[in-house]
């Protein structure tokens, strides 16, 4: 038989399901949001481990200029290595039809009469490579979707100064290029970087590599020691121009996507617990104000003999329901939308399978966590209540002594009708239940505040990459490093108006066991199409004593200005350089390591070099100048800062910071949940009072007034500390949102605050409009009937 | 009559709150309840009538005092030992009804039940209050007496040592007031239990083995009554 108490709970939550099922909506958002990205985290990782083994990706690779296949034997001998692949790669321009700019693209050798015994393509649509056709290739989908180009076109390329033509036969996707930017730049574009695959034999001899191989593909024995294996090919490598074997974690694909992952899991660690804990202190505030309200029921049961732990069980039964139903539908839904979300990834990454795994400890902790708090409200409420003799527990509340209350009501009196007086004295009365309601209603601003500062925070991040640190218009940049005297050949065409060289050169900082793989870029003393800043608008004088570091790279090198570092140069000599860091400059796109272009030229013993340059031009004359520039033979491709713009928008608002729109709405639905449980909590508190005001002859206007100006007070007062606590979490939000590619600003500006502060007040007002509703219809005779 | 007494005070006070406002709801109040008594409480309103019953059902703390049942002192009793002093031999009425307002009648009743070592069936229970065909109806369908009625068959159906009713029949017209003071002599005359009745009613001092009249805090006149009235009889 179901045991009294029990139906009693039944019934409770019956009549009270419109609040327990706002708290559980908020308990929900809070669940949902762990589940989801622990599931998408841990899907991610699983599905990139498992892309890159079933394709077989090299655990190192090792780039040479050119080295003669039966090395290949030798670097199988190597101490730790299973595998090994040898084949060609090298650089192409691809035309395309209508668009004036040339677009870069990668060729890369397939074996043809075996399948490659390591980075194997995965074929997206048409046909394999036919052993017997030289102009046949694999072009990577990505590519081919945003140009709509299908199996069976053909596409025109110019590979090692030549021109050729090609058919497509299939589209391919491969573990190597799941992100792909052309060289030298930072943000991935689908529509301007390409990979070709051909047989080997065509593209050893478009690039005279017969016999030959320019990149040696190794698989280490599970536990090879990789650094000591990237030794010994750097020394076998080295008589035929090795250019130093890397790691996995290195390549660049791999380096993006790591990152990416390692964003969602910083992410993951930051933002969520956030929500949990704003859920978790409402539940809290809730639960204990629930049950307060149930204090003569606690001291009726008191008086019946029940003992504190036999009510204690019964109303954690009640908070556990409410706390189970919205953790049941969290994790449903933080399942179903993480699953979403990964399947979203997947699409973006064009990765041929997803494997969706959430780890169960997500669903435990967030259980745990809401059963917890609700709990510890339940808790501290029944043993103030438990504090009571049962006598004073049944007594209804003596009527607060008003007389006590700092009356500022009384004082005006004369300006303030009876219903506002009497909202003026309750709040008086009883500040610290207000006080809580008003930390509950900011801690939910707070939390909205710091989303739309991080939202406002990318925003702010694309209009300083593009208008304040890069002005330019076009950047250029050549095959290899040339005379600076190339330049003139670009200043004196038609409608170019500024020139600006630049030197790009790879390196690994590196400071005691700490390294970066990356690229000085040598800039100009005084640069001005593209600047290094500090405090977001003052440029840095880039200065020839040393290099200046954006700040991730002083977060991730654990340098300050003034240390010394070590700069191993992976291009030309290779000489390993020691310099101070002279200064830390913003870095709100990728990490630049900057160094003025003289000396570091000096440094590597090449003077007057440039890798390229950053041009602002006339842009009726635009596409002229990409016809021209197409047609010079130094020119490896040029990049329109348009174009660049749109793909960093792409990958923000698609790639990992797609989870923020998430975000913010979850933040909106919690602001939402305070407050409406502010309203209704009053409500409940005062339905008595409220039916006799009724009684006495006050409007259901008037009523309501006394109810709902209560809360517009403590809303109002809430809105300045919404504020407060928004500039406390926005900071640590917009870290869990920054990755290693871009960083958003942490800020809470004026209209961040104005925007939260509508969320906030709309909440109120729908809050109020509803809880309006049950005024209107409150049943007076029942209302004083049953003095609950 | 047993000689021994259920309940024995010796200047048992309660104040309540401090300072000026303070106000002495108990001013010392030495009586004797004897085993298997009814009862009756008479006084005037805040003489204290309440409190004192509170105190001696283990609701309430004393200030002062002492207040034994069977020799054990209620006032020294821990929190834990006063809900189970309470669950073991207290029945409660309630001056205000204190019913469960999600809970039926019928469910109402089977709260104390529950936890009851011997207790009656709920249903006949409120038989003995004849409410026995609204026992599916809840508090907010019920008139303030048959709330009252539903109180009192709470009370009667754990069978408990002794019974405290505040104001009983307060809301009740004659006839059905004379049936509930019945059910309350049944359950002192049957099962043996003290009960103890605060009322307003001086005429339902009739039916009582003993009655008290309380004054500003203090007991002022105490009379036994050899010959008590059944409560059919009592005048109303
Ligand atoms: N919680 C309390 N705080 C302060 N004073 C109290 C409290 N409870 C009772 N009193 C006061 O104690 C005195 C005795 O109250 P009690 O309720 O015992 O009276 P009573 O005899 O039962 O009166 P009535 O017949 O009106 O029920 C009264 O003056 C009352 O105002
Ligand atoms: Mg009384």
């Amino acid at each position: 038989m179901v045991s009294p108490l029990d139906k009693k709970l039944g019934r409770d939550l019956w009549r009270m399901k419109t609040q327990a099922l706002a708290i559980a909506m908020v308990i929900a958002v809070g669940v949902l949001m762990l589940v989801m990205m622990d599931g998408l985290v841990n899907s991610l990782e699983e599905t990139k481990t498992a892309y890159y083994e079933r394709y077989r990706l090299a655990d190192a690779f090792a780039p040479v200029k050119r080295a003669p296949r039966r090395l290949l034997e030798e670097i199988a001998d190597i101490d730790g290595v299973a595998s090994v692949e040898g084949r060609v790669v090298g650089g192409a321009l691809i035309d395309i039809e209508g668009q004036a700019a040339p677009v870069r693209a990668q060729a890369v050798s397939l074996p043809e009469f075996r399948e490659p015994r390591l980075n194997d393509v995965f074929l997206a649509r048409g046909a394999k490579l036919d052993a017997r056709r030289h102009d046949e290739i694999l072009l990577l989908e990505g590519f081919a979707d945003a140009h709509g180009l299908e199996p069976g076109d053909r596409l025109s390329a110019t590979m090692n100064g030549a021109r050729r033509e090609f058919r497509i036969v299939g589209l391919a996707q491969s573990p190597e290029f799941l992100y792909t930017t052309a060289p030298g730049e930072l943000v991935p574009d689908d529509s301007r970087f390409a990979v070709i695959w051909m047989g080997e034999e065509a593209l050893a001899a478009a690039f005279d590599m017969d016999g030959a191989f320019n990149e040696a593909l190794i698989g280490l024995e599970r536990g090879a020691p990789l650094p000591a294996v990237l030794a010994a090919l750097d020394r076998l490598l080295d008589p035929y121009g090795g250019a130093g074997a890397y790691g996995l974690e290195d390549q660049l694909s791999n380096r993006f996507i790591t990152e990416e992952i390692s964003g969602l899991v910083v992410s993951r660690s930051v933002v969520p617990p956030i929500f949990m804990a704003v859920a978790a202190f409402l539940l809290y505030i809730v639960i204990s104000r629930m049950i307060s309200a149930e204090r003569l029921q606690i001291g009726l049961l008191k008086a019946f003999g029940y003992t504190n732990m036999e009510v204690g069980v019964h109303y954690f039964k009640f908070v556990l329901a409410i706390a189970l139903v919205g953790a049941a539908a969290g994790c449903l839904f933080g399942i179903l939308s993480g699953q979403a979300l990964a399947g979203y990834y997947q699409l973006y990454y064009k990765i041929p399978f997803l494997i969706f795994l959430v780890d169960p400890g997500a669903f435990l902790i967030a259980v745990a966590v809401s059963v917890v708090s609700a709990s510890a409200g339940g808790v501290i409420a029944l043993q103030s209540v438990f504090a009571l003799t049962p006598a004073v527990a049944m007594r209804p509340p003596a009527p607060p002594d008003y007389s006590r209350a700092f009356d500022i009501a009384g004082a005006l009196k004369t300006w303030l009708d009876q219903p506002s007086r009497m909202v003026l004295r309750r709040l008086g009365r009883q500040p610290g239940k207000a006080f809580v309601a008003v930390i509950g209603i900011a801690a939910g601003m707070g939390l909205s505040l710091s989303m739309i500062g991080v939202m406002s925070g990318f925003s702010r991040s694309m209009d300083l990459t593009f208008t304040v640190i890069d002005r330019s218009d076009a950047t250029v940049s050549f095959i290899e490093p040339l005379s600076d005297k190339t330049l003139y050949e670009l200043a004196r065409m038609d409608g170019v108006i500024e020139v600006e060289r630049f030197r790009e050169v790879p390196v690994i900082l590196r400071n005691g066991t700490k390294s970066h793989r990356g690229g000085i870029s040598g800039l100009i003393a005084e640069p001005r199409l593209s600047r290094a800043m500090v405090n977001e608008t003052d440029p840095i004088h880039i200065r020839k004593d040393g290099v200046i570091l954006a700040q991730t790279l002083r977060d991730k090198l654990d340098v300050e200005a003034g240390d010394m570092i070590t700069i191993d140069v992976r291009e030309g000599r290779r000489p390993i350089l020691t310099a101070p860091v002279v200064a830390i400059a913003d870095s709100l796109l990728g990490a630049p390591i900057y160094m003025e272009i003289g000396a570091l030229n000096e440094a590597l013993s090449e003077p007057h070099r440039v890798s390229g340059a950053r041009l602002r031009i006339d842009s009726d004359k635009a596409d002229m100048i990409y016809e021209k520039l197409k047609n010079m033979p130094a020119v490896a491709g040029v990049s329109l800062k348009g174009d660049a713009r749109d793909a960093l928008e792409k990958i923000m608002n698609e790639g990992a910071g797609a989870t923020r729109f998430i975000m913010a709405g979850m933040a909106a639905v919690i602001t939402f949940g305070i407050v409406f449980n502010s309203a209704r909590i009053a409500f409940a508190e005062r339905a008595h009072d409220l039916a006799s005001l009724r009684v006495m002859g006050f409007t259901k206007g008037e009523a309501a007034f006394v109810l709902l100006g209560e809360l517009g007070i403590i809303v109002l007062i809430a809105l300045p500390l919404g504020i407060v606590i928004g500039h406390g979490l926005v900071g640590a939000i917009a870290a869990g949102f920054s990755t290693d590619l871009y960083s958003i600003p942490a800020e809470v500006d004026a209209a961040s605050g104005g925007g939260a502060a509508l969320a906030v007040l709309i909440a109120a007002v729908a809050s109020g409009l509803l809880v309006k509703r049950d005024v209107d219809r409150l049943d007076l005779v029942a209302a004083l009937k049953s003095r609950e | 009559m047993s000689e021994r007494a259920a309940f024995e005070t010796r200047g048992l006070t309660k104040v309540y709150g401090e300072g000026p406002t303070a106000v002495h709801a108990l001013r010392g109040v030495d009586l004797v309840i004897p085993e298997g008594e009814l009862v009756v409480l008479l006084g005037a309103s805040g003489s204290g009538k309440s409190t004192l019953l509170n105190i001696l059902g283990g609701l309430d703390r004393a200030s002062g005092g002492a207040a034994l049942f069977f020799d054990k002192d209620i006032t020294a009793m821990t929190d834990r030992q006063l809900t189970l002093y309470r669950r073991e031999h207290i029945g409660f009425v309630f001056q205000f009804y204190n019913l469960m307002p999600s809970l039926s009648a019928e469910e109402n009743v089977e709260l104390v039940t529950e936890i009851a070592e011997n207790p009656l069936d709920p249903v006949e229970a409120l038989g003995l209050v004849g409410l026995d065909k609204r026992r599916d109806h809840f508090p907010a369908e019920l008139s303030g007496g048959e709330q009252q009625r539903v109180a009192i068959a709470r009370a009667i159906a754990k069978q408990p040592t002794v019974l405290f009713c505040d104001e009983p029949t307060g809301a009740l017209d004659s006839v059905t007031g004379r049936t509930v003071l019945g059910a309350l002599q049944n359950v002192n005359r049957e099962l043996g239990a003290t009960v103890a009745i605060i009322t307003h009613a001086a005429a339902t001092a009739a039916m009582a083995d003993r009655v008290i009249i309380m004054s500003d805090g203090a007991v002022r006149e105490m009379t036994v009554n050899d010959a008590p009235q059944s409560a059919e009889e009592i005048e109303w």
